[in-house]
């Protein structure tokens, strides 16, 4: 085995998601054990003869069958997975890097932050706190997309809200005709979402300027910098601290993170260029 | 410890050649020592010595017949153990099946004859990079495993070097298979010997070795203690990390990016720089690519790029970054200083930028801001 190399997945499934971004559903050519990973961990996605990206798992972590991958088309890469169909295949190797507190979070309540397209690393925490309801508290998403037509995962979404046992909040940016929904940035949501600060494990994701002044509010809201989550994003060629590139500080995002507690970086959130 | 006289190398390297090992010295090219296949002591750099300081090189006419009386030149030994470019696969798509093949591993047999002790560190701080941690580089360990190391005491220092501050030199102290002090006194020309490994033992075994005298022994220890008195350049290492961690902002670097290239050559000469990229190679018909690993430096703009542009785009925070990981970061990653003070980076970087003295910088604005503060 050499972590470097990629196992070959054939695309089951192309959903498009919003004019930007889409979903596959992958399925494993080489084995039949399925796909097992944690929420918030990433794979290294590889596109023949065009290169390799690492992107977050979106699926359910109790359905192993299937590996789910959502993403934005913007760079080389995504944009020519943009163009995937059912029965191409794709390399992957993976899974990688440390997961979402979902462990350390049992008995509190879960506080969800995504911006934009940073709800799909959050999507298997999703799934799993609510196969797994009796564990947790209060469970709160806030989410905030661009426009009404950059909600990820609508229909989900919209369906999840009938729960009871989840809070679900969404905003936009810049509103249209017929949005009667919350309009203004993520942030806004936090003074006055239903939860227990002194109890609460919040996991953010989103572009960081979105990360840093959500966790601003949290913190005024009371919960304290250790029970604050954020994924980090950085260049990565390798996953496993070969290649340098996702350095970050003295961390490596692909295998100290992505996930990481406010508390073990806040000496470099906010600084530039680190 | 035996003595060998300096016909004896020969000896050893056509010893080393029937072991199967492919026999890597150095050897003169485009005016400096470069590390290249050696067949016999005539390719061995014998008369030559180099003249070092911040972005300067010269090799020149040694006083004496010498054979490894020079500093490190421009490559190290990554260039043998860790490739600069490297196939790690070649992916086959055809009829929409996509079939990937490894790459096999390398399974050259190195003979490394001149490692010097900064060196063997530098291999050393690799080994933890490559093999130490979670995952494992195969490639890279197969020919580690393979190498055999004939160390070499330097017999000379010049003003880049600072082994002494990073404590891995100049003398040699282990992780070498037979380790040789070239000793040069009046009419003697001998070189002292020892083992240190079976491997090493056993090539000692079949060289024609004499036992040394008591003098012979005092010019070898006499060699390691002039070379050290010949080393000035120094790096005060003490709370370095943490200063280093705590002045992210420190002026310093501003003021270096007034300077510094970006050119990336310190971290292509580092021995221990370890970063890489990936790129294909597509054939004519997109039938067949070739996924390739190649050095990397954190000194581009591409090496920190992300949707949206770089995170480093200016030159101060790209030398921030290089200069911190050295020094700092690589404690907490691999419990080691990624630099063994072999003055490289200082002598060939185009503009002489100096990481001691830049950490120093940062060390005394740190310090300065640190008593003013306890003063107010």
């Amino acid at each position: 085995m050499d972590v470097m190399v990629p196992n070959t997945f054939k695309v089951q499934k192309f959903i498009k998601e919003t004019h930007d971004t889409f979903t596959i559903e992958l399925k494993s050519l080489e084995t039949k054990n399925g796909f097992t990973f944690e929420p918030g961990q990433f794979n290294m996605i590889y596109i023949f003869g065009i290169g390799e990206i690492p992107i977050s798992i979106s699926g359910d972590p109790n359905k192993s069958g299937i590996l789910v991958h959502t993403t934005r088309a913007v760079g080389t890469v995504t944009k020519e997975m943009a163009k995937l169909k059912k029965d191409d295949i794709v390399g992957i190797r993976g899974p990688f890097g440390r997961p979402w507190p979902i462990k350390e979070a049992i008995g509190s309540d879960v506080l969800l932050v995504a911006g934009g397209i940073g709800l799909a690393p959050l999507r298997p925490v999703i799934y799993h706190l609510l196969s797994n309801r009796e564990y947790y508290g209060r469970i709160i998403l806030l989410y905030g997309a661009r426009t009404p037509q950059d909600i990820l995962y609508r229909k989900e979404l919209e369906k999840l809200r009938s729960r009871l046992d989840i809070d679900i909040i969404v905003t936009v940016d810049r509103a249209v005709k017929n949005w009667t929904g919350n309009v203004g940035v993520v942030t806004t949501l936090i003074p006055r979402a239903p939860f227990d600060p002194i109890n609460t494990i919040a996991m953010i994701c989103g572009p960081e300027i979105m990360m840093r002044y959500t966790i601003v509010e949290l913190l005024k809201r009371g919960l304290s910098k250790e029970n604050i989550y954020v994924s980090m994003e950085r260049n990565m060629k390798c996953g496993v601290g070969f290649c340098g590139h996702c350095q970050y500080g003295t961390e490596f995002i692909c295998k100290d993170g992505p996930v990481f507690s406010f508390k073990e970086i806040e000496h470099l959130f906010g600084k530039r260029e680190i | 410890m035996k003595i060998i006289d300096i016909q004896e190398i020969d000896n050893l390297i056509s010893l080393l050649r029937e072991m199967n090992y492919l026999v890597v010295g150095p050897t003169i090219q485009n005016g400096a020592i470069i590390y290249s296949q050696i067949t016999t002591s005539k390719d061995l750099p014998i008369g030559y010595t180099d003249d070092q300081s911040p972005g300067r090189y010269r090799l020149i006419k040694d006083k004496k017949e010498s054979y490894f009386n020079y500093v490190v030149g421009p490559q190290s030994w990554k260039k043998f153990l860790y490739p600069a470019i490297q196939k790690l696969y070649t992916a086959y798509f055809k009829n929409n099946k996509l079939e990937i093949e490894r790459e096999e591993n390398p399974t050259t047999k190195y003979a490394f004859i001149g490692v010097r002790s900064c060196e063997i560190n530098a291999i050393e701080i690799q080994d933890r990079i490559f093999f130490g941690g979670e995952y494992q580089n195969s490639r890279y360990k197969g020919l580690r495993k393979n190498c055999f190391i004939v160390a070499v005491n330097c017999s000379k220092a010049n003003s880049n070097c600072f082994c002494t501050s990073m404590n891995t030199g100049p003398e040699v102290k282990s992780g070498f298979d037979l380790v040789l002090t070239e000793v040069i006194n009046n009419s003697h020309h001998f070189f002292l010997i020892d083992s240190g490994s079976e491997k090493g033992e056993e090539v000692l075994s079949k060289l024609n070795t004499r036992e040394p005298d008591k003098e012979s022994l005092e010019l070898g220890n006499k060699v390691i203690e002039e070379t050290k008195k010949q080393i000035t350049k120094q790096l005060e290492t003490e709370d370095l990390k943490d200063i280093l961690l705590r002045s992210l902002e420190s002026p310093v670097y501003d003021e270096v990016s007034k300077r510094c290239l970006a050119c990336g050559n310190c971290t292509m000469v580092c021995p221990t720089c370890f970063c890489m990229t990936v790129e294909d190679y597509t054939d004519f018909f997109k039938t067949k690519a070739e996924r390739i690993q190649k050095w990397d430096s954190c000194f581009t703009l591409e090496y920190s790029y992300i949707h949206g542009g770089s995170v480093r785009v200016t030159t101060g925070s790209r030398y921030r970054q290089w200069l911190t990981h050295k020094l700092a970061s690589w404690h907490e990653q691999f419990g080691t200083s990624g630099c063994v003070g072999c003055g490289r980076c200082i002598t060939w970087c185009p503009v002489g930028i100096d990481i001691t003295e830049e950490a120093t910088k940062v060390r005394r604005i740190a310090e300065f801001q640190t008593t003013s503060m306890e003063e107010i």
